[in-house]
């Protein structure tokens, strides 16, 4: 008896201790993951001088909208914007399209084929011909620097399509196709009436797992847009913010009025990126509670 | 009535007949996955029908059917090139390291939240952790950029109120693989968490009730009750990871890249953007990424093997 109680109150005791340590560690960790997204933004808003001199740490010091001054006038980037909102909503719709179009068939029982192309297609999630062949297809069909070239080499992603496929054959209960049929309803017309209405939760997660794929896509860009008009919006952030050397490139002139300019074009690079992130912040709350289950049912072995 | 008598009669039509009745059956099927087929063979398929030029001399008037066959040349070539031990050492170092933190960090994060006794903080935790997967590449190197400047950026004040020197973390390449893994685990150990504090989500709790009777501690529950009923998903998601072992995020290492920290920073990724877009030695590129992708692949149909051997757990 008394053994027990020791062994209970041990128990609790190292409970206890557990549970402060989990706390603490999970403060951390929001800290963590908050801290440098909060950084960029208060530094945005601050003096350059106090953010380079280490005086900008938890507050915006300094207040000033100097930075997305800076932006608003950065032509180049508003291109790039404009560029990556039609690549990001073709793409997206283009990608959704192709997603059901595939996904559907293979979630129909009765699709004589449906193993076959299953492999065909899973054998492509494993081996791909590489950066140079596939290049040198996208060259040959004449989409080189089109704008193309950012939405149809992407046009489907097959991991979504699974996604996709085991949400319509699980979550779907099959009663519904049989009531249908009974209706009448052919199989476009169930599609379209019956699973796509409820299946808008994992519709939307991949539909955002598609935008922000083009939102940030920035390979595409690099390997087939040589023509700087059609420069997405990464392309112009990585000139912007990973050359290092349009940052160092400056002699024989005022240096006052250099360090004006520098420190301008140093805090535009924060403005920058917020400015970026704001369609997919905005987007982000909406499907952020479908996450779990997008991700889940992806899980479920095809 | 009539399905019943055909199957009484066992008597199967003709391959072409059952065809037609299938097509006619499904036809808005076929029609759907057409276009998806059409899609895969052409960017696909035909790539990797386009690999056979790592065995060519390739010409671009000659087209890749006209080319010449050299053999093993260019894998040759690549397994004598000066840097080839380098690049292999600094693509293994990455992906070596990235899995040895990256792979165990999201399952002790979901660990940890699954267990926390503060509903809010364990919401919030959870919804912030996944908003940096959705930050991209180029940006995540603009902030490393900023924040590890060696005059201003904010990890040198940091540093300085210590009174420790300004250090040029990223024209250093020892310190390469740390921002370049580390970074990463900030990147994706929340986004990696959800299919593991889903998985705990799903652990039958009367296993808990009873193991708290026992008498059983938080810790030691998650070492006998959790960590075991989440292995399954664990060793799915390992035998993935080691499937792309060899396939190090090009992006990060080529925005990261500069030529003081290139002895790391160089990685067969990089090399074959480098050789294939840069120089145009097509064949010769193709031959690298042909011996990256067989890699990847033998390490992932031998881990799937080891683990169906072993574990009794398998992808395919």
């Amino acid at each position: 008896m008394s053994r027990k109680e020791t062994g209970g109150f041990k128990r609790s005791y190292n409970d206890k201790i557990f549970d402060v340590a989990d706390t603490v560690i999970l403060v951390v960790l929001l800290f963590v993951f908050l801290w440098p997204l909060w950084f960029v933004l208060i530094a945005s808003f601050s003096d350059y001088n106090a953010v380079a001199s280490g005086q900008v740490f938890l507050w915006p010091k300094g207040l000033t909208l100097g930075g997305y001054q800076e932006v608003f006038k950065y032509d180049t980037l508003w291109r790039g914007y404009a560029n990556t909102i039609f690549y990001s909503v073709v793409g997206t719709t283009v990608n959704m399209i192709m997603t059901v179009c595939c996904a559907y068939p293979l979630s129909c029982k009765d699709f004589k084929p449906r193993k076959v192309i299953m492999y065909v297609l899973m054998f492509t999630m494993y081996f791909s011909g590489g950066l140079i062949p596939t290049y040198l297809v996208v060259k040959s069909l004449g989409l080189l620097s089109t704008r193309w070239a950012m939405i149809i080499p992407g046009a489907v992603s097959f991991y979504n399509c699974l996604i996709v496929r085991s949400y319509f054959m699980n979550s779907i209960p099959t009663e519904l196709k049989e009531a249908s049929t009974l209706d009448g309803a052919n199989a476009a017309q169930y599609l379209v009436k019956v699973v796509l209405p409820l299946s808008k939760p994992v519709l939307a997660v991949v539909a955002l797992y598609y935008f922000v794929g083009h939102w940030n896509d920035y390979y595409n860009a690099l390997i087939y847009i040589y023509d700087k008009d059609l420069y997405p919006l990464q392309s112009i952030l990585k000139n912007l913010l990973c050359d290092v050397q349009s940052t160092m490139d400056m002699g024989g002139m005022d240096t006052e009025f250099l360090s004006q300019l520098y420190a301008r074009k140093q805090i535009m690079k924060y403005s920058v990126i917020i400015v970026s992130m704001i369609p997919v912040l905005m987007i982000y709350p909406f499907v952020q509670k479908y996450f779990v289950k997008g991700v889940m049912v992806g899980a479920v072995k095809g | 009535m009539a399905k019943r008598n055909a199957g009484i009669v066992k008597k199967k039509a003709p391959l072409s007949q059952r065809i037609a009745k299938e097509l006619r059956h499904n036809w808005i099927l076929y029609l759907m996955i057409l276009p998806v087929l059409i899609y895969y063979i052409i960017f696909s398929y035909t790539p990797m029908y386009g690999i056979t030029i790592a065995f060519k001399d390739y010409k671009v008037k000659q087209g890749i059917l006209g080319s010449a066959w050299v053999g093993l040349k260019h894998f040759k070539r690549f397994f004598g090139v000066y840097n080839f031990t380098n690049l292999l050492k600094n693509t293994l170092t990455l992906s070596i390291y990235s899995l040895l933190v990256g792979f165990p960090i999201p399952i002790i994060f979901a660990l940890i939240l699954n267990y926390s006794t503060k509903p809010v903080l364990k919401k919030a935790t959870q919804m912030i952790s996944y908003a940096p997967h959705f930050i991209s590449t180029v940006v995540v190197c603009g902030m490393l950029q900023l924040f590890l400047d060696k005059n201003t950026g904010v990890f040198n004040s940091v540093r300085a109120l210590f009174g420790l020197e300004g250090i040029s973390f990223l024209s250093n390449e020892h310190m390469f693989k740390h921002i370049y893994v580390w970074s990463g685990v900030w990147q994706g150990m929340g986004w990696s968490a959800i299919i593991y504090i889903s998985s705990l989500a799903g652990v039958d709790y009367e296993l808990h009730e009873a193991a708290i009777i026992d008498g059983a501690s938080k810790i030691q529950r998650m070492r006998y009750i959790d960590i075991p009923s989440i292995t399954p998903t664990i060793v799915m998601l390992l035998i993935l990871q080691l499937g792309g072992l060899m396939s190090v995020g090009f992006e990060k290492a080529y925005l990261l890249q500069n030529s003081l920290n290139s002895p790391a920073s160089s990685i067969i990724s990089t090399y074959v953007y480098e050789q294939g877009l840069t120089n145009a030695s097509y064949d010769y590129s193709t031959a690298v990424g042909l011996f990256n992708t067989v890699v990847n692949v033998i390490l992932l149909v031998s881990s799937n093997t080891f683990s169906k051997k072993v574990l009794n757990e398998s992808l395919f």
